[in-house]
């Protein structure tokens, strides 16, 4: 397997917002749509305190968590500011059928 | 010459000492020495200064700890948790820890600090007697606070008083014991503890002074306190608050020389060459420290030493400062604050303004210094004196401050005369040249930017003044101070400029107010987008078109986000009235959705805890069958108006507060506020349902209702003012969404009616409401028109009318992973 998996329409995701993918055993996998119409995937879980960051305000290519209000960097999964943590980036790709997500070799 | 492998650093003592020589000693030689820490304590190291915030509930946990567990690691550092080393063996330089194991060390450092002292008293092992060190100290109290009611703080200096205001604020009654008759007779003069103490008294605490305790009372638990003249008083808890020791315990069983304190030379360096010790355990020129200051000065030049500097003179002793960290009092002293017959006194008193400044002179060099109700210019005074300034040039205003000295120089240090090695901050040992780098660095330009990146003023606050000005100084023009601070980094404008902007340029959309104010960003902050789309609902509910992504999740999905991300649903009781059949309909919902716990509020409601984001839109459908709406738990919004039964049932009520309740919350609910915004309505003076710590509460009298308003019962408790009384419960709807309009045109978004009320103040909102019954009915009207644009959330959801697609995955991938996401 090439280790890419079709996961929905870019409509599907509310614009500035996110929703998640459900990946058995690797947890919840968060794909964001951004206000430029980036597409971005990260571990639904903040380094912080395991927030979701599906469910925080996504401005600029940055979501801020729900919980404590860390701001993190959609594309590299890293903290900004002075906070230092990073969650786990997943790559996505779009074509004219809807996107896709890249889990690796490793992973499956 | 070779390189020999690393040699091995072995610290007793992960406390405040211990950490920042470790700390100094990565930055100047990282690799040099395999670093391992032995700690008594079961956590990485934290700030003991904030155990007084974390007391008071100002801080958690998390707040204050300094270094978790995880930078140990990444330091490459053996850290040995809740594992105290119990001896040492100096021939074969090695230590042995609690369980036995022995570790060898080429240096050893003892950061082992200091005990608290416990007076000898009989009683004094009894369960509910506990001193003020550490963390487990606090639990102790904090699990106290919760059941008991009286708290005796047993001295009455600097750490009893934080203690004493601690408890307070968990709500106990607290008395504080002292020896003397002047508190913190240690930095404070007779007039200056008179003043501190009448200033406590005003916030609730009670004194018993001067008092020598005799006795502890209390049979399996403490029960109170007994004095030397036979008196008692009952006691829940008794903290012993009477001093600390240096812990040298160790130092001296391994015959190393001690006298109060493990004696150091200036290179820190004990009677033997191997060991070193640092922090309060350490005595050095006869001086044994019981502040914090002294460590970062201690810390680097061990640091130096074992980094193998040599030109460096070593550490010579410290002038040191307090503070007490009581929110809403302050108090700075230093020096020799009483002074003998060669010194002068200067004085400036002020009793009504609580305000009490003092300075000890001699020979034109101050000597100590003692100020109460206005310390800005505590930082100022305590350089004079550590440097030992002649301040002849300006001795006669120099009560006036820093300030009043103009520009003219005359001999005082201005922000940019400090020298870069300059200590700003003493309690986390930061200088002036790293403040400046950060700002620059990492382009910082708000105080608490500066705070969160260094550390300066993050902890007793003393140095927020200074650090302010190193702000202002290092960004010239750029700087826009904290007074008129700009609602976020998109934008210069202030929350008050962005407010009256919606109002006035009618700014109908978030994406439109953010183009025609030239917003800096693409799509705006968490801050901003929140704040213009509040304002906008306020002026033009009837046409704004709002985007979910603006909301904070919670009012996005309409639940209450919880720590491990599930969410609470609290639905609506109007008054805190409920029916057998909502309570089956709650209670059978709660069993079907399997939910974990089951609460009842603080605002007379019901929560139903640890939902799943998938399961709201269900559980909404199933508790709007019942009728029951969204509580607004989440938001924020109009939340509860809690009631007592009143006439209606209770001997004593005079009016049919349950009634009124039910009203109000009808007519108020569902509506977007500045912050949340809670009402209660009683049914006599007794006042059951806590009507004046509310944002709006209503108080029954015989002949009709109080109405009071700008009520606070979180972290700041502020009693509401009387804003009027009325004879009907028309009026009392009239001018309930009068004043709740009022609030939402005119308060900035995130302030809540207490601070509010004071800003425009009390009378202000009697002109508006009170003397103008036509801009009374108009505010009225208004809220009632924006009020008809909204429907009930939950039902709106349920009904699948807004996407409750989003609360479901995208999609599943069925998946077995041989790693885990990190
Ligand atoms: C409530 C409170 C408020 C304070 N407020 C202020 C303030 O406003 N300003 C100020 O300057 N100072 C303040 N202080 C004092 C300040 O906290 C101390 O000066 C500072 O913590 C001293 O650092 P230290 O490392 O010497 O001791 P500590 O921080 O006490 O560290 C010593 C550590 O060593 C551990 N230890 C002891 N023996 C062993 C052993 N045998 N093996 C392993 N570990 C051991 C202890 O458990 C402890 O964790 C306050 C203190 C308290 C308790
Ligand atoms: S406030 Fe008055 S009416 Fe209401 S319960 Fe208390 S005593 Fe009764």
């Amino acid at each position: 397997m090439n280790g890419w998996h079709y996961i929905g329409k870019v409509e599907d995701i509310p614009l500035q917002g996110a929703r998640i993918v459900a990946v058995g055993e690797l947890g919840n996998i968060a794909v964001f749509r951004s206000h430029s119409e980036q597409i971005y995937a990260l571990a639904d879980r903040c380094p912080h305190r395991q927030g979701p960051l599906s469910s925080g305000i996504v401005h600029g290519d940055k979501v801020t968590c729900p919980l404590h209000g860390w701001t993190i960097d959609l594309a590299s999964g890293e903290a900004l500011g002075a906070d230092h943590g990073c969650t786990r980036p997943f790559a996505v790709r779009s074509d004219e059928n809807g996107l896709y997500l890249q889990l690796s070799s490793n992973d499956g | 010459m070779t390189t020999s492998p690393p040699k091995h650093l072995l610290v007793v003592g992960n406390g405040m000492a211990g950490i920042r020589t470790v700390e100094e000693l990565l930055a100047l030689a990282p690799n040099s020495f395999h670093i391992t820490i032995f700690g008594a304590e079961p956590y990485g190291s934290y700030n003991r200064i904030l155990l007084s915030p974390l007391l008071a509930g100002e801080k958690n946990k998390a707040d204050i700890i300094t270094h978790p567990l995880e930078w140990y690691a990444t330091q490459g550092i053996t850290l040995h948790v809740d594992n105290p080393i119990l001896s040492i063996d100096r021939e074969n330089k090695s230590v042995t820890d609690s369980r036995g194991q022995s570790h060898t060390y080429d240096t050893l450092l003892l950061a082992t600090g200091s005990h608290p002292i416990i007076i000898p008293l009989p009683g004094q092992q009894l369960p509910g007697v506990v001193t003020f060190r550490d963390m487990k100290d606090v639990d102790t109290m904090l699990e106290l606070a919760k059941e008991g009611k009286r708290a005796v703080v047993i001295g009455g200096g600097l750490l009893g008083l934080e203690a004493a205001m601690g408890l307070l604020k968990q709500g106990m009654q607290v008395t504080v014991v002292h020896l003397l008759d002047i508190l913190m007779e240690r930095q404070l003069d007779a007039a200056a503890a008179a003043l501190l103490k009448s200033a406590l008294e005003e916030r609730g605490m009670q004194f018993y002074m001067p008092a020598q305790t005799a006795a502890i009372l209390g049979e399996s638990q403490v029960s109170g306190v007994r004095f030397q003249d036979g008196s008692e008083l009952p006691a829940d808890l008794v903290v012993m608050a009477v001093g600390v020791r240096a812990n040298i315990d160790l130092g001296k069983a391994a015959g190393l020389h001690c006298e109060r304190g493990i004696v150091v030379d200036d290179q820190m360096q004990t009677s033997d060459p191997h060991i070193l010790a640092v922090g309060e355990c350490a005595q050095h020129r006869g001086m044994v420290y019981g502040l914090v200051a002294p460590l970062f000065e201690q810390g680097k030049t061990i640091a130096r030493r074992l980094a193998g500097a040599t030109d460096h003179s070593g550490y010579t002793g410290s002038t040191l400062s307090t503070r007490l960290k009581v929110t809403g009092i302050d108090l700075f002293s230093a020096g020799d604050f009483l002074g003998d017959a060669a010194c002068d006194t200067i004085l400036y008193q002020d009793p009504s303004r609580r305000i009490y400044k003092k300075l000890v002179i001699k020979n034109n060099i101050v000597q100590g210094v003692v100020l109460l109700g206005d310390t800005v210019d505590g930082s100022w005074y305590m350089e004079l004196l550590r440097e030992q300034k002649e301040i002849t040039p300006f001795r006669q205003q120099i009560l006036f401050g820093r300030h009043h000295l103009g520009d003219a120089g005359h001999g005082a240090t201005k922000v940019a005369d400090l020298p870069a090695t300059h200590q700003v901050c003493g309690c986390n040992g930061v200088c002036k040249g790293t403040i400046e780098e950060a700002i620059i660095k990492k382009e910082l330009t708000t105080l608490e930017e500066v705070r969160a990146h260094t550390k300066a003023s993050a902890s007793c606050g003393s140095c927020t003044g200074l650090v302010e000005e190193i702000l202002a100084h290092t960004l010239g023009g750029d700087y826009i101070p904290a007074q008129s601070k700009s609602l976020c980094r998109c934008t210069p404008l202030t929350s008050d400029q962005v407010r009256l902007a919606v109002r006035d340029q009618q700014l109908t959309s978030v994406v439109q107010a953010m183009q025609q104010l030239a917003w800096s960003s693409p799509d705006g902050c968490p801050s901003c987008r929140q704040a213009l789309n509040y304002y906008i609902t306020v002026f033009y509910p009837a046409t704004i078109q709002e985007n979910p992504a603006d909301r904070f999740v919670n009012e996005r999905l309409h639940a209450n986000i919880q720590r491990d991300g599930s969410y609470s649903v609290v639905p609506r009781l109007w008054g805190g009235t409920t029916t057998p059949a909502q309570l089956r309909a709650i209670a059978e919902i709660a069993e079907r959705f399997s939910v974990p716990e089951i609460k009842l509020t603080g605002g007379q409601r019901i929560t139903l805890l640890g939902v799943k984001k998938e399961q709201l839109p269900a559980i909404w459908a199933a508790l709007g069958e019942q009728e029951l709406v969204s509580g607004h738990a989440y938001g924020k919004a109009v939340r509860t108006v809690k009631t007592c039964v009143g006439s209606r049932w209770c001997r004593f009520g005079v009016q049919d507060s349950e009634q009124m309740g039910v009203l109000l919350e009808k007519q108020l609910w569902n509506s977007w506020t500045a912050h949340k915004y809670k009402l209660a309505v009683s049914g006599c003076p007794r006042n059951c349902a806590e009507a004046t710590i509310k944002d709006f509460g209503v108080v029954a009298v015989e002949a009709g209702w109080e109405l009071h308003v700008g009520g606070n019962g979180g972290i700041k408790v502020r009693v509401t003012d009387l804003l009027c009384r009325v004879e009907s419960m028309e009026e009392v709807l009239q001018y309930s969404a009068a004043f709740l309009q009022l609030y939402r045109r005119e308060a900035l978004y995130l302030e809540r009616t207490a601070p509010w009320v004071e800003r425009v103040g009390i009378r202000w909102l009697q002109q508006q409401l009170v003397e103008q019954p036509d801009y009374r009915q108009q505010l009225c009207a208004e809220f009632i028109q924006a009020h008809q644009c909204l429907d009930d959330p939950w039902s709106t959801r349920a009904q699948g009318k807004l996407g409750t697609q989003d609360f479901l995955p995208l999609t599943s991938i069925p998946f077995r992973s041989l790693e885990n996401v990190a």
